[in-house]
């Protein structure tokens, strides 16, 4: 593989765990997060501080796991009495913060940014490629987990507390619990890719966890399909890949982006891959007979 | 000193409340938190700019670009935050969403059609300075306080005295009520578009003759700031906004001119949001739909 591919595709890769995280807390737990890249960040930071200290890069990825789900604790307690929109400009808020803080904080390299060493598996230096599997066996296990939660008392009380929080608690569902637990997921797994993407670039800059990064994460499982596993991959794919192929476009890009995500908030809100939207019903539209016939086949 | 910085404060505290006015007569009737309202400030500061350019005459920029502005918002609500609001929700946070796409078209847009540089607004008052005692007024923070302190008696007006205000107030309460006693909502909502982006352009003006620069990133601090002026406001009240736009203001002077920045100047706004409700979710200033 060339090496600007395997630089995209990791790319990608990074993007599409960050939505598989986000969707966790926005399309299950139906919770406005709006600072995921803060959980980036942090996970970022942690990972490169500790490895620049001598710690092995695979317990240093552990520790950042801990320390974003940790802090996204805090954000679940806050969600609890915080509702909608207020929730959304919290969590703007702390995005910005942190942000602040990577950038004025002597300790976090200030706006010099902080050198990261590439980590070694094996006895050499991780290659582009070697993070690339790395990512995917990640995007896979995450995959797994969500349909193992969806499938579990747990996704069965997101599901409740999504669609009526009142009501899921007078049935006795600990709604704050589960809140907590959905934040929790959703910060941790966005953390350890912080903590990839750290060692993968060697650099990090604060403005790389911005609110506009989380504007991204956002736009790709909004775009794809909010509650879903394909919706996000699907946009991280579409969004992560976009720039690439319209490069001829450079100047036009922020302007498609902007559009893009106008139009479909306008007209498909529940993203291209959601459940009942525009390209769902199609296929089903197509797929539903052909079970059908086979169902009354079988049963003849 | 000290008045020197309160008057600092005030000044920078009513191009704040004027800026989040906007979002605040928005999110009083259609409850969304429009960040686009940014992007109204952006393009009113450019539309202002090239008509005084064009033309020398400052009253004639800021009536242009305020109506031009107005219109643009009116345009938007019809076209899109109307048929998103009238949708079955799925996810509360889709116009949300939507206005920051909008936010980040109409920088983009800027930039791609006056250029990235930055455009110098080249205001003649005659005086450089004015001193007034130990005190040093530059001629533009007495039009930015007189032109607010104008803009908020209209709105007054407006709002009380008019019966246009009378069913923005009641849409504000319940819309669905206002509308089966056969108040014509939407004219209430187009009003709302109408004052809030017009105000958002006069907003945008005044910092670019402040500064003397305007860009095309111009409104990416106002874009989060309002946010959290409108929710210390009390999210809907405007008289909430004006006084949480000095507030912050006033704050901010004051931590710079003391020199008690250990935090970012700019994050000021939303540590003291995120302190705010969390003891008092309600806002400062309990929301209540007198004006």
């Amino acid at each position: 593989m060339s090496n600007y591919i395997t630089t995209v595709a990791v790319n990608i890769a990074v993007f599409s765990l960050l939505a598989l995280s986000l969707n966790i807390i926005i399309g299950y737990a139906g919770q406005s997060m709006m600072g995921q890249a803060a959980f980036f960040g942090i996970g970022a930071y942690t990972a490169a501080i500790l490895t620049n200290n001598g710690v092995n890069f695979w317990l240093a990825l552990l520790v950042s796991l801990i320390v974003s789900g940790a802090l996204g604790a805090i954000i679940g307690v806050i969600s609890i009495r915080l509702r909608d929109d207020f929730l959304a400009i919290t969590t703007i808020g702390i995005n910005f913060v942190m942000v602040a803080i990577f950038q004025n904080v002597k300790f976090f390299g200030g706006s010099l940014g902080m050198a990261v060493k590439t980590p070694t598996i094996f006895g050499q230096r991780m290659t582009p490629v070697h993070f690339l599997i790395l990512l995917l066996i990640l995007i896979v296990l995450v995959c797994l987990l969500i349909r193992k939660m969806n499938n579990s008392w747990f996704g069965l009380a997101l599901a409740s507390l999504r669609g009526d929080e009142g009501a899921a608690q007078s049935f006795g569902v600990n709604v704050n619990q589960y809140k907590i637990l959905a934040f929790i997921m959703g910060t941790a797994i966005a953390g350890l890719t912080g903590g990839i993407y750290a060692h993968r670039m060697t650099f990090i800059f604060s403005s790389s966890f911005a609110f506009v990064v989380s504007i991204s994460i956002l736009s790709m499982v909004v775009v794809g399909g909010v509650g879903t596993i394909r919706g996000p991959l699907v946009g991280a794919i579409l969004l992560g890949a976009a720039p690439e192929v319209l490069r001829f476009a450079d100047d036009y890009r922020m302007i498609l982006y902007g559009s893009v995500i106008v139009l479909m908030m306008r007209f498909q809100p529940q993203g291209l891959l959601g459940e009942n939207s525009f390209i769902m019903n199609k296929i089903e539209q197509y797929i539903n007979p052909l079970l059908r016939r086979k169902g009354g086949e079988s049963n003849a | 000193m000290l008045l020197q910085q309160i008057l600092n404060g005030i000044m920078i505290g009513s191009v704040y409340a004027l800026t989040a006015m906007g979002a605040t007569l928005i999110y009083g009737i259609l409850r969304i938190l429009d960040i686009a309202n940014a992007g109204a400030y952006v393009a009113g500061a450019y539309f202002g700019w090239y008509i005084y350019i064009k033309t020398g005459n400052l009253v004639l920029a800021f009536l242009i670009s305020m109506a031009a502005t107005g219109l643009i918002g009116v345009l938007i609500h019809r076209s899109i935050y109307g048929p998103i609001l009238s949708k079955p929700r799925i996810l509360p946070i889709v116009p949300l969403v939507a206005s920051v796409g909008l936010f980040t078209l109409t920088g983009d847009l800027a930039r791609l059609i006056a250029g990235p540089g930055t455009k110098a607004y080249n205001v003649d008052f005659g005086v450089e300075v004015i001193n007034i005692g130990r005190l040093t007024v530059v001629p533009a923070w007495i039009l930015i306080i007189v032109l607010t302190a104008l803009l908020f008696t209209v709105l007054w007006l407006v709002l009380n005295r008019t019966k246009l205000g009378l069913a923005w107030r009641a849409t504000a309460e319940d819309a669905d009520i206002a509308k089966a006693m056969g108040i014509n909502t939407n004219n209430a909502m187009a009003l709302s578009y109408i004052l809030g982006y017009g105000f958002a352009a006069a907003a945008g003006i005044m910092v670019g003759i402040l500064y003397n620069s305007i860009t095309p990133a111009l409104g990416e601090v106002p874009s989060y700031k309002m946010l959290s002026i409108i929710v210390l406001g009390g999210l809907g009240s405007p008289v909430g906004t004006v006084i949480a736009g000095l507030f912050i203001g006033l704050v901010e002077t004051m931590l710079s001119a003391y020199d008690l920045t250990f935090i970012p100047k700019d994050s000021v706004a939303f540590i003291a949001l995120i302190l705010v409700l969390l003891i008092k979710p309600s806002g400062l200033i309990s929301k209540s739909n007198k004006v």
